[in-house]
């Protein structure tokens, strides 16, 4: 009796089993995949180039003012052999590293400490949100007349525009730990230290990650704001030129300025989707369309 | 000789005139390698009494000890394994968090995922895995933590009735192989027949203990069979006069 149970479990599990996994692989070759996420992105560039022309043949404005696809593209092909192109970007990017990284730093700590201490969370929880909606150009009258036009106003405006996202991002995340997973983590003997390690962190991290790419999208767009009013006459940067070539009115470098700033921002953000989807892949919890 | 021994347990969540009194003076004593199971209706406490068994929260009277003064493990209807991590990670982080050395732990796993039969699926994440296998995987985990008491609160209740049926052979077979000591809170009277050597029934609205069930079924035992039938009926006509009394 006793052996004949034992073995029809063992069978009847390992099938069951097998029925149940079996319906949950799904195959699809890289190059498709690969394939089925481009596609629609470059047909959608297509268009909106297409009716960028099209308004340029309309005759609406005349081209010194809206000047037509192939100038501008001609222009990019030049503007990116030149040193200044890549003086400027270096300067850009460097300072949008720097700013970032120190809204991630403050953004964390904030965000932890509002999260767990009560008192802070009254005094202050309601402040961030309220930080986040102040548009950052509005900080630069005061960032100019604390800092003149320097590095530091627009670090200062950089981070302020940023750390809201990322610490709000941070509490969400530490809000939403479902508390089954904490009672687990306590059962197994996870305590104190090792509870944020092992648990909390990791369970927070989707939420983090997603206010790390709002961070950034605010870090980058404060600093063009900056880079665009703060023109310091010594040092070259992407904001600096787009400045230029308004006063200027060179109309296809203005245009080829911004296509620059787009594609950054655009790379920056994939990367902080590609992290978003592979913890989400990770979890089970992408669906379908994500994919 | 007791493994887990409950005296004059109370537990009351908030305060003044909106206090509610969740358990009322529960009293139980488990013997080493006995099999408990808790019966009670909605809002006997069933679930409280468990988490404060495993020391996630404090009662507001009484005392509780445990065998050797350890944390039992504690199971819950859901599995709450850790997305972030595979199947083997999961079973691996009670050990880490023990500080047992890296070698000894992969063994240790290894074993582990073998008594469940999860032995190929080490390496996948729980979302890939089927509702019964996650609760063997979070079974695995607990067994984990080496500790003689296992607390279960309604851990096959989300599962459906061929896997819960196996889950129950599988748990009987640990249960014996390793002489556990096992609390079982469930509101399915048939699974506690099946299951345990003692029915303990709960009162609701405060929880307290109003009668106990001995069960001398030999076992292996079958939850169609009419031995278990028989004890289930008894239990469930006290049930129902147990929750009629609330209805008046």
């Amino acid at each position: 009796m006793a052996n004949d149970v034992l073995t029809r479990d063992d069978s009847t599990i390992s099938g069951l089993d097998a029925l149940e996994i079996a319906s949950k692989q799904k195959v699809t070759s890289r190059v498709g995949r690969l394939w089925s996420a481009t596609w629609p992105k470059v047909a959608a560039i297509a268009i909106a180039i297409f009716i960028w022309q099209v308004v340029v043949w309309s005759g609406w404005k005349p081209p010194y003012s809206l000047p037509p696809p192939a100038d501008v593209f001609s222009d990019l092909g030049r503007y990116v052999t030149e040193g200044a192109f890549w003086h400027g970007l270096a300067t850009t990017l460097r300072r949008a590293a720097v700013g970032f990284a120190a809204a991630v730093a403050i953004g964390l700590a904030v965000g932890l400490a509002v999260a767990r201490v009560r008192i802070l969370r009254a005094a202050i929880g309601s402040m961030i949100t309220a930080l986040q909606t102040m548009p950052s150009i509005a900080w630069f009258p005061l960032a100019i007349l604390l800092f003149q036009l320097s590095e530091q106003a627009i670090f200062f405006v950089v981070v302020l525009g940023a750390a809201p996202s990322i610490a709000n991002g941070v509490i969400y995340g530490l809000d939403y730990i479902p508390p089954l997973l904490l009672r687990a983590g306590r059962n197994i003997g996870a305590r104190g230290a090792s509870l944020y390690r092992y648990v909390i962190v990791p369970a927070a991290l989707p939420a983090i990650i997603a206010g790390l790419k709002q961070g950034w999208a605010f870090a980058w767009r404060s600093l063009m704001a900056g880079e665009l009013l703060v023109v310091i006459a010594t040092k070259t940067s992407i904001g600096a030129q787009l400045t230029y070539a308004r006063e200027l009115s060179e109309a296809e470098r203005l245009m080829s300025i911004m296509i620059v700033i787009l594609v950054v921002g655009l790379v920056v953000d994939a990367a902080f989707g590609a992290a978003d989807r592979a913890v989400r892949r990770r979890w089970g919890v992408l669906d379908q369309a994500g994919a | 000789m007791t493994s887990v021994a409950l005296t004059g347990i109370t537990k009351v969540y908030g305060r003044g005139p909106s206090a509610v009194l969740a358990l009322d003076g529960v009293s139980l004593n488990v013997a080493p390698g006995e099999f408990v199971c808790l019966v009670g209706a909605s809002g006997c406490g069933k679930s409280t009494l468990l988490s404060l068994v495993a020391g996630l929260d404090r009662p507001s009277g009484g005392s509780i000890a445990v065998e050797g003064g350890t944390t039992p493990g504690l199971m819950f209807q859901e599995p709450a394994l850790f997305p972030w991590l595979t199947v083997r990670a999961n079973v691996e982080l009670p050990l880490k968090l023990a500080g047992v050395p890296r070698a000894e732990r992969k063994a240790r796993v290894a074993e582990l995922l073998g008594t469940v039969h999860l032995g190929e699926f080490g390496d996948r994440q729980p979302h890939e895995l089927s509702g019964g296998m996650r609760q063997r995987a979070a079974l695995a985990r607990t067994l984990a933590l080496d500790t003689p008491v296992l607390l279960m609160d309604e851990p096959f209740g989300a599962l459906d009735a061929m896997t819960r049926d196996i889950l129950h052979d599988e748990l009987e077979r640990i249960w014996s192989e390793r002489r556990l000591t096992v609390v079982f809170v469930t509101h399915n009277v048939r699974e506690a027949a099946r299951l345990s050597d003692r029915i303990v029934l709960l009162s609701s609205r405060p929880g307290r203990v109003i009668s106990e069930t001995r069960v001398d079924i030999p076992r292996p035992r079958r939850i169609d069979s009419s031995d278990v039938a028989a004890i289930a009926a008894k239990v469930t006509e006290e049930l129902r006069r147990e929750v009629g009394r609330h209805g008046q």
